[in-house]
Order: structure tokens, then C-alpha cells, then sequence
């Protein structure tokens, strides 16, 4: 992965990027672990009958446990726990809802064994918010800061997987710049 | 006051006389966080709600710098679509009263 450059024009703008093998199993298993992750916080919470029949859902009203769920689907306030629960109940199911099919359009979008990701301008928002998604997951599991080093001693259990972060973050970030190059 | 459900939508005047306690508008928070790019909380702001880059800029070197802003206000209904907006996009947001 070099980064992603823009080709085309008018309505046939594409952002186009080329992943190896190794880099398409990275992204493609840590995009699976995070819609796994949204399945399971789901799933704790069926849709009932009458969900079904109105199509009306109502989330959960609690917060995760675990923090790295709690940080992808965050509280709506900070200090009103009453709010913070309706809101949640309200929003959090069309938001595992977004969360997942951005996850599931990297997936369609980038093969197995790696290669060439054509992407339409809408498609690379969609890319964008889930490779945020995973770079959220993961930097809250290794407690990334804001100082964080480029690379942490060998014998911090963390070191491998900082560089897989590191990498995402060139990514996102040069699609963020290519995508900010082009209108609309 | 607590507002654990939303409330319908109503369309009401806006009151400029002096209690307004009922109709205060609400305002979209984001927070700083370590994991959030500087460039794609930009994006993020420019594309959810149209603002030109100077302004979008401006609000991404608040939030980096003083730790939150507000990017957006309005009636309760529409910020409440604002921060769930924003955290589909991955950004730490919340909603208070202005």
C-alpha cells in the first residue's frame, strides 16, 4: 500500500489504492473482528414482535462493558445518565446497523488476496469511517495517547501491533487527503 | 430535566422573551481524543454539515487544542441527529444545552 491516488473525472472519479496479501488479511481480519464485535453487542438485544411488526427498534439503554465496544458506540452525554440511556436506546441500533455495513463494503471492496481497491467518492466515505472504526478499536486496546512513540520497546506486548495501527493511520490518512481533493 | 424519549416534532416560534428555559437550544459536542486524525475530523465536519474548510478547520483546532467544541446547535431533535451522525463517523460526541 503507497497510498491512494485519484484517477478519472466528472462522475467517473475513482480513488484507487493496491493492498498486498498480507496487508488484505490484516485489514480484512481486523474489519471482520469489529463486525463480530457489533454482532455480539446485537445480539444481546433481539429485535421483539413488535419491533419486527413496526419496524420501531429500541436499543439497549446501558452502556458496554467492554471498552472498546463502549468507545464505537459512545454515550450521547456526559453528565445526564437519563439522556444518555433514551438516546442510546433510540440510536444504537441503526448505528451497529452503519457500523457493519461500512465494515461489510471493505470486504466486498477489497479481495481476499490482495490487490487493486477501486473506490467511487461515496465509497471511500464509506471506506473512511470503517477504517476509523478499526483504528478506534485498536488504538483503544493498546490505550494508544496522543504522545504515543512510533515504536514502543521489543519487549512491550504491544509493539507488533502499534505498527499495524501506525499503518492503518497512513491509510486513512491518505484517503482523507485524496478524498478532500475532489468535490462533492 | 430528564428526556429519556425523544418528543414529537414540534414546529413552535421562536421565543425571545426573557424565560425561555423551555426552548433553549442544544448544542453538538466533540471531543479530543488520541485516535482521531486531525484531517479526517475535518472532513468529517465539512462533509455532516457543509461547513467551507476555514470553518471546518477551525472547529477540528479547538477540539485539538481546548479539548471539545461546539460544532453545531439547534432544536433538541436535530442535535440528538447530529451526534448519532457523528458517531457513525467515529468521532467522541455528545449533546448538552447551550
Amino acid at each position: 500500500m503507497n497510498g491512494w491516488k485519484k484517477s478519472g473525472r466528472g462522475g467517473r472519479t475513482r480513488i484507487a489504492g493496491t493492498f498486498d496479501p498480507q496487508e488484505a488479511a490484516v485489514l480484512r481480519g481486523l474489519v471482520t473482528e469489529i463486525r463480530q464485535m457489533l454482532a455480539g453487542r446485537a445480539a444481546e438485544n433481539p429485535a421483539d414482535e413488535l419491533a419486527v411488526l413496526t419496524g420501531m427498534r429500541t436499543g439497549p439503554s446501558t452502556r458496554p462493558d467492554d471498552r472498546v465496544l463502549a468507545r464505537l458506540l459512545p454515550d450521547f452525554s456526559t453528565d445526564d445518565p437519563d439522556l444518555s440511556a433514551g438516546m442510546r436506546s433510540l440510536y444504537e441500533p441503526e448505528l451497529i446497523e452503519a457500523k457493519d455495513s461500512a465494515a461489510a463494503l471493505v470486504l466486498d471492496t477489497l479481495p481476499e488476496a490482495g490487490g487493486r481497491v477501486e473506490l467511487t467518492p461515496e465509497q471511500a466515505d464509506t471506506w473512511l469511517a470503517a477504517l476509523n472504526d478499526v483504528r478506534l478499536a485498536l488504538g483503544t486496546a493498546l490505550d494508544v495517547s496522543e504522545d504515543m512513540p512510533d515504536e514502543l520497546p521489543a519487549d512491550d506486548p504491544r509493539a507488533a501491533h502499534l505498527g499495524v495501527y501506525h499503518w492503518l493511520t497512513f491509510v486513512q490518512d491518505s484517503l482523507v487527503q485524496t478524498r478532500m481533493a475532489i468535490r462533492g | 430535566m430528564a428526556a429519556p424519549l425523544p418528543v414529537p416534532t414540534r414546529h413552535v416560534e421562536p421565543d425571545l422573551s426573557e424565560d425561555t428555559t423551555a426552548d433553549v437550544p442544544w448544542q453538538a459536542i466533540v471531543w479530543n481524543d488520541p485516535v482521531n486524525l486531525m484531517s479526517y475530523v475535518t472532513y468529517v465536519f465539512q462533509k455532516l454539515f457543509g461547513y467551507p474548510e476555514p470553518k471546518a478547520t477551525a472547529l477540528m483546532l479547538d477540539v485539538h487544542h481546548k479539548g471539545k467544541a461546539a460544532v453545531s446547535s439547534g432544536d433538541k431533535e436535530k442535535i440528538e441527529a447530529d451526534v448519532a451522525k457523528l458517531h457513525a463517523a467515529g468521532l467522541w460526541a455528545t449533546m448538552q444545552k447551550a
